[in-house]
């Protein structure tokens, strides 16, 4: 975790970056219209390709969007680290793999092969498994979800400028549910991977009528034994649920065969819905 | 072409010029623009695709129906709605499932905030800063501040339209296969509606803005395809219309339209058997002029646009026709939401399995998805054809067209010039490097 931040004395430059995504993350920033205007008073935003001609190398805080999924995007990720003081991770892509890890359960040639069919060969189109920017840099902080929420970019970015360390939400999605006023999922008939997820999205999915889906990862010490015997009480296996896991929790699966915290066998499908 | 070449055109044939962009920038996803002229000549040109690709349609083998629309909504944040819409029709067909009509009018609903979104966001965040000689909309929040918070209210307000509905703009929640799970509060869509009525005064300013700034004559004759509804204006329904006067029925649509890779480009480029074609904002109001709602009527005839418009810098201008009728639109599903209710509602079931195709107009065009079902609920195989890769043909030709016609000018403007015309055609690159399953049967 970060000790002191060393930009809050000046304008501190911001870059934006982005690598194998949607480019969502990056929109939620542009999403915060009524706090622009503001935001550029206290910073000057350096880089940022989706909304700026303008490019530097000169930049305090990089916030790093996407997977890595490239070599050349090994080698652009490195050169980020060493002219930041600070890199974020922006959204689940980049903090955790996210969904783009879902290919790394084929072989990569067959993936290639599946969509380009004979032209796999072309150059733009080599590939290696997604994996979090953390695999390959040294990370100071984590904004997680997909896509992040627009609080949690503002309230980091407050932080850095007050030169406090940024929260990390490390309670469980149940929590945010709770204090949403929502019906747990589970008493409706339907599974969700909440009680073991990192919280700080106020549990919108199952506010407008979804289940957690994992996109923020696992907490940082999650209980899976007490999840299994949830799971075990309404009716479950944990087997079944772990297939949700690799929705979001495809590297750290690709990596050992397994989600955070679970010494079960690799999981299998099961046969619950997932809306009412 | 009715571009005249100008009086310089003589010293323009000895001209050469290396013109390299690295990763255009106020675009969305990564693209080069390559140019290589040799006294006069194109000896090189190519828009090359340097995203990384994603192999959505590989991904999604073995995943249940009910993740598909959750997983492939993850190829674009900025037409999320539109894959998801697209996605949920593949798959309802697939499975026989029905939609409720409540369901139907939120939808579309949600829709029409994401074209306003992303048109709003392509106008003053992308475009608009070319106008003024600028890199971004950052230093016009400064120079000319109201007319920054203009385009910033308008974006909030499209996606305020798009989170009353789904959540949020970006990965909508609520949209589910067999309808919403999510049904809007009666205020929330009162207040939604008065915003919506109040802001055809900032809509009309902004075509004003628009209409101010000089277009390029450019005009190359091309087929423009888009959907084409048998009721209304195609975004969310409708079937596939040629401006060349013919319809294509869906499920010949991945037949008609030909993908082929090139070495350049992690997005494969498109063809029909007439060669290059248009679709999006200006195919879209070519093919649907006779369907625009009254106010986005006027506005077409404010700017000048009647069909057949054929140059593709009109594509800003027809994103602005669309914004009015849009927004005439979701006022008009917003009263007839209020009429029933809106209330919570069940969502339809599964009937069957098998193949299923969803088309749906995205804001930069024709989207098509297409899924085989297993009797398990798996997903066996995946299609999808993305607006940006359909466009990219077009783009690399009219740059062939355009940039002949403009090479008397210093290198600078070249530039700009060719960089300003990708940029019309709104290309959503990290969508385009999502594609395509060739060996599909």
């Amino acid at each position: 975790m970060l000790k002191s931040v060393p930009v809050a004395a000046k304008k501190p430059k911001l870059a934006f970056f982005s690598f194998t995504c949607c480019e969502g993350c990056q929109l939620m920033v542009l999403n915060c219209e009524e706090e622009f205007p503001g935001i550029i008073e206290l910073v000057d935003i350096v880089n940022f390709r989706e909304a700026m001609s303008l490019r530097s190398d000169d930049y305090d805080i990089a916030f790093v969007e996407g997977s890595i999924s490239k070599k050349e995007e090994i080698k652009k990720l490195r050169a980020i680290r060493k002219n930041a003081k600070i890199v974020v991770a922006l959204g689940a892509c980049s903090s955790t793999g996210g969904l783009n890890c879902l290919k790394n359960r084929f072989p990569m040639e067959e993936v290639k092969k599946a969509v380009y069919g004979k032209d796999a060969r072309h150059k733009p189109m080599d590939t290696i498994p997604a994996r979090p920017i953390d695999s390959i840099v040294r990370v100071d902080h984590y904004i997680h979800g997909c896509p992040v929420t627009k609080e949690e970019f503002l309230s980091t970015l407050k932080a850095f400028l007050l030169g406090k360390t940024p929260d990390v939400p490390n309670h469980p999605v149940c929590v945010d549910c709770k204090m949403a006023g929502n019906i747990c999922v589970f008493e409706k008939g339907l599974s969700c991977v909440g009680p073991v997820t990192r919280a700080g999205c106020k549990a919108v999915c199952v506010t407008y009528g979804c289940i957690c889906w994992g996109c923020r990862g696992p907490v940082d010490d999650p209980n899976m034994n007490a999840h299994g015997e949830t799971l075990e009480r309404y009716g479950l296996t944990a087997d079944g649920i772990l297939k949700s896991f690799d929705l979001y929790g495809g590297y750290r699966i690709y990596k050992t065969g397994r989600p955070a915290g679970h010494d079960g066998p690799p999981a299998v499908l099961d046969g619950r819905k997932r809306h009412a | 072409m009715a571009h005249q070449p100008s009086s310089t055109a003589e010293n323009a044939m000895h001209k050469s010029h290396g013109i390299n962009v690295n990763e255009v920038t106020r675009v969305e996803g990564h693209g080069n623009i390559v140019i290589n002229i040799k006294k006069g000549r194109i000896e090189e040109l190519r828009l090359e695709i340097i995203e990384s690709p994603r192999f959505f349609e590989a991904m999604l083998r073995g995943r249940r129906y009910d993740e598909a629309h959750h997983i492939m909504s993850r190829i674009c944040g900025i037409c999320a709605v539109s894959h998801t819409s697209a996605s949920l029709k593949a798959i309802e067909s697939a499975m026989g499932i029905t939609i409720s009509p409540q369901a139907m009018l939120l939808r579309k609903l949600a829709f029409c905030g994401e074209t306003l979104q992303s048109h709003m966001l392509h106008l003053y965040f992308l475009v608009l800063p070319d106008f003024f000689g600028e890199g971004s909309i950052v230093p016009l929040m400064k120079s000319h501040r109201d007319m920054a918070a203009m385009g910033l209210g308008l974006k909030n307000l499209a996606n305020e339209i798009c989170a009353v509905v789904g959540g949020r703009h970006v990965h909508p929640i609520s949209l589910v296969p067999g309808g919403v799970t999510h049904a809007p509060k009666r205020d929330e869509l009162e207040k939604l509606r008065d915003r919506l009525a109040g802001s055809f005064k900032q809509l009309d300013r902004t075509l004003g803005l628009f209409s101010s700034f000089p277009v390029p004559e450019f005009r190359k004759d091309r087929e423009f395809i888009s959907l084409k509804a048998r009721k209304g204006y195609a975004f969310y329904d409708g079937s596939p219309f040629s401006s060349k006067k013919d319809s294509i029925r869906p499920e010949t649509y991945a037949k008609k339209i030909k993908e082929y890779a090139v070495p350049h480009s992690a997005a494969k480029h498109a063809r029909t058997s007439r060669g290059t074609f248009m679709v999006g904002a200006l195919a879209r109001v070519n093919n649907n002029y006779s369907r625009l709602a009254p106010s986005a009527k006027k506005a077409a005839g404010r700017l000048g646009l009647k069909p057949l418009s054929t140059n593709p810098f009109m594509n800003n201008h027809a994103q602005i026709i669309e914004c009015f009728h849009a927004t005439e639109e979701a006022i008009g599903m917003i009263t007839a939401l209020l009429l029933t209710g809106p209330k919570p509602e069940g969502i339809g079931k599964p009937k069957g399995f098998g193949t299923g195709i969803g088309l749906v107009e995205a804001p930069r065009g024709t989207l098509y998805h297409e899924y085989a079902i297993t009797k398990d609920g798996l997903v066996e195989k995946a299609n999808c054809i993305i607006p940006t890769a359909q466009n990219l043909r077009s783009i690399e030709d009219d740059l062939r067209h355009y940039v002949p016609t403009i090479l008397d000018r210093p290198k600078k403007e070249i530039t700009a010039a060719v960089e300003t015309l990708v940029r019309a055609y709104d290309p959503c690159i990290s969508c385009a490097t999502h594609i395509m399953n060739v060996k599909f049967v």
